[in-house]
């Protein structure tokens, strides 16, 4: 099925045409089964709103995000100027993404190396076309309880905190709050390039000790807003209580009240 | 001037000078780091240092060690106003020279709330002995918690408990003293407190009160000085360095980590088209610089300073998702480590012994850098903004880039990033094919 319209920014240039906005879609958006329906969601929302963006696509690569945090600086800083180097080839600036790392990597970390781009989290620009009525939510999902987990390169690291949180409501939903939320929100286990590998040795793995206290809350659906923390509360519930609840990213839940 | 005078100046001298002495070592130890550039952004800064440490603005986030910390913080600066008495009177011989200056209810307003917040700060302290040592919570109580810092945490509380009270005993003596008509004891203060205190004095005669007030007058200033030169050696040093700490705090999106410019040169060399790739070095090249840090050396004098500055209290680590779970990660591990690392270094070198140990390996060992989720829950939770976030940062640096000693995972992702531009092993022409899927 392939309802989506997404054009490459080669496509646009070669129209001799111009995005509004660039969405970054991000290795995991690209090439992770789970994110990948994140990513599709996204683009039926844009599509829905006729959002004029374009795609790097095969020309995107890995933002680095993974490995500055690991310490791989020289890695880091090739992919950000090949990249910087590609996106002002197009004359990019605006970014969405709907993965917090990419986020704050381009937002924060390329400004220094070259590239200077007005970067936001898929939320902040689906709440600005909810706010331009561009688009519009049917809250119909009254009676469900949802919890939000803070992603921790969204929430402490560049204080997003409200507006996920209301794109959660404007469906109409019962938005409870786990006990450590906002800047005190407990890591998924996956920053700091903790996804790509085995964690050291410990009592408990973290997406496990987050996970419990998201499903004491009983919810029916524990929304998050960046394709590893989805991947770390997923396989979380998988192993706390199989089938307790939904892990569905915030785009997802627009994408099917619209 | 009288014997006692004199004595007095010399330990008020001999104090001053060491406590210099001693600030001045420390301050050339924090020198030895790497510079770092935060001259920019100085009426942002100073709000910083407002808000954050003069205002305690972060404390409260923990409601009961925050008011209550409040209350010692005030008692300690306020309460310091009466230092300026003692000595004072220990160098003329005058007796609580600031009646003679202020105006009378000025005076008697000031003592009246020194013994108010004396008495606050003392149940205070009981509170947070009791917290440390009966409640024992569990942040007071970590590995890295060994005897000396659980000591040092107690005798600062001891410390300041008898100094309130020595503080209390003495007005209540000299209250009495005065009521009695004794000569000298010629000022009469409001003492709200220390009145309650004064019934275990009464009917002492003028001798023995006279002994108690000079001993508890001399207890209180000999306790300030020596409490002023523990505090160099102790983790109490933030009541000086948190005020430079939240000044030269990274204002930054937390998120945002520094991009390293010898990094930056080399990789913009790489890609320069029309860069030389057979050029000779400069014959007189500074070396490369080393990337990332092994050693305390290797870190920048602000990540040394907020070693410097840390008390130790713990919400950075209790905040960690790694050692919540566990893992041998402690944030507030890795100050403690660089602190000590700094100055038995530089101890060290000033004496001229031969140093083999490192920061790396010798303290902070690679399993814990590699628990670090890089989450900023310990730099989000530290009341005066201390960093070690960037200290783990700075030290896989050394690591991957100077050992190439990542876990293999990590390698393979590398890998994976350099041969196909994704952490995962895909083709980087797959890169749309969610768009058909």
């Amino acid at each position: 099925m392939s309802e989506l319209q997404v054009k490459t920014m080669a496509e646009f240039m070669a129209e001799g045409k111009e995005a509004d906005i660039l969405f970054w879609v991000g290795s995991a958006g690209s090439f992770d089964d789970r994110a990948k329906k994140i990513t599709r969601a996204f683009v039926r929302i844009m599509n829905k709103a006729n959002v004029n963006f374009g795609v790097l696509g095969t020309e995107e690569s890995s933002s680095g995000d993974a490995a500055k945090r690991s310490g791989n600086e020289f890695l880091f800083q090739m992919q950000a100027m090949v990249n910087i180097e590609v996106m002002n080839g197009y004359n990019v600036k605006r970014i969405v993404t709907a993965c917090p790392h990419s986020f704050n990597t381009l937002k924060n970390e390329y400004k220094g190396l070259g590239g200077n781009y007005k970067v936001q989290h898929h939320t902040e620009f689906i709440a600005e076309l909810l706010a331009q009525g561009k688009l519009k939510v049917i809250g119909n999902l009254k009676g469900t309880k949802i919890t939000y987990h803070d992603p921790c390169y969204l929430g402490r690291a560049n204080n997003v905190y409200d507006i996920p949180r209301e794109l959660i409501k404007s469906l109409g939903v019962d938005l409870v709050e786990m006990r450590r939320s906002k800047r005190k929100s407990f890591c998924c286990g996956a920053g700091g390039s903790q996804m790509f590998k085995e964690p050291e040795n410990g009592a408990q793995d973290i997406n496990i000790n987050r996970t419990q206290e998201a499903l004491a809350l009983k919810p029916d659906i524990i929304a998050t807003g960046c394709p590893f923390c989805n991947t770390m509360m997923t396989d979380g519930v998988k192993t706390v209580d199989e089938g307790a609840a939904q892990v569905k990213d915030i785009a997802e839940l627009i994408a099917e009240n619209i | 001037m009288g014997i006692s005078n004199i004595i007095f100046l010399v330990v008020f001298l001999v104090a001053i000078t060491f406590f210099i002495r001693n600030l001045n070592r420390i301050i050339a130890n924090i020198k030895l780091g790497r510079d770092i550039d935060r001259s920019d952004r100085s009426t942002d800064r100073w709000k910083n240092m407002f808000r954050v440490a003069v205002g305690q603005s972060k404390m409260t986030r923990r409601p009961v060690a925050g008011i209550l910390h409040i209350i010692l913080y005030l008692g300690f600066v306020i309460i310091n106003i009466e230092v300026i008495e003692i000595i004072v009177d220990g160098v003329f011989g005058s007796h609580r020279f600031l009646s003679a200056i202020l105006p009378f209810g000025l005076y008697n307003f000031l003592i009246g709330s020194f013994e108010i917040l004396a008495i606050l700060v003392l149940v205070a302290c009981v509170i947070f002995l009791i917290r440390r040592n009966v409640v024992r919570i569990k942040r007071f109580r970590s590995k890295e918690m060994t005897s000396w810092p659980r000591t040092d945490a107690n005798l600062i509380l001891i410390f300041e408990i008898l100094l309130m009270s020595a503080f209390l005993i003495m007005n209540a003596t000299d209250a009495l003293l005065f009521t009695s008509g004794a000569s000298h004891y010629v000022t009469s203060f409001s003492n709200p407190i220390s009145q309650y205190f004064q019934f275990m004095f009464m009917g002492m005669d003028t001798a023995t009160l006279v002994a108690i007030e000079r001993f508890t007058w001399w207890f209180h200033i000999i306790g300030v000085l020596g409490f002023m030169n523990y505090v160099l050696i102790s983790k109490h040093l933030h009541i000086f360095f948190a005020f430079p700490s939240t000044y030269f705090a990274n204002l930054n999106p937390l998120g945002q980590f520094s991009n390293l410019q010898s990094v930056t040169n080399e990789v913009k060399l790489m890609m320069d088209p029309n860069a030389d790739p057979y050029a000779a070095p400069v014959a007189d090249a500074a070396p490369p610089e080393q990337f990332g840090a092994k050693d305390a050396t290797d870190l920048n004098w602000v990540q040394l300073l907020n070693a410097y500055s840390c008390t130790e209290c713990g919400r950075c680590t209790d905040s960690c998702p790694a050692n919540q779970t566990g893992k041998l990660l402690s944030p507030r591990k890795i100050l403690m480590d660089t602190r000590d690392r700094i100055t038995e270094l530089a101890d060290n070198k000033r004496k001229g012994k031969e140093d083999i140990k490192s920061l790396l390996g010798d303290y902070i060992t690679a399993e814990e850098l590699w628990a670090c989720t890089s989450c900023n829950a310990c730099t989000d939770a530290c009341p005066i903004e201390l960093d070690p976030l960037s200290i783990i940062m700075d030290m896989r640096r050394y690591l991957v880039m100077e050992q190439s000693a990542a876990p293999t995972e990590l390698n393979m992702m590398f890998s994976n990033v350099e041969n196909n531009g994704a952490p995962w092993q895909f083709p980087a022409s797959d890169r749309l094919n969610w768009k058909n899927e």
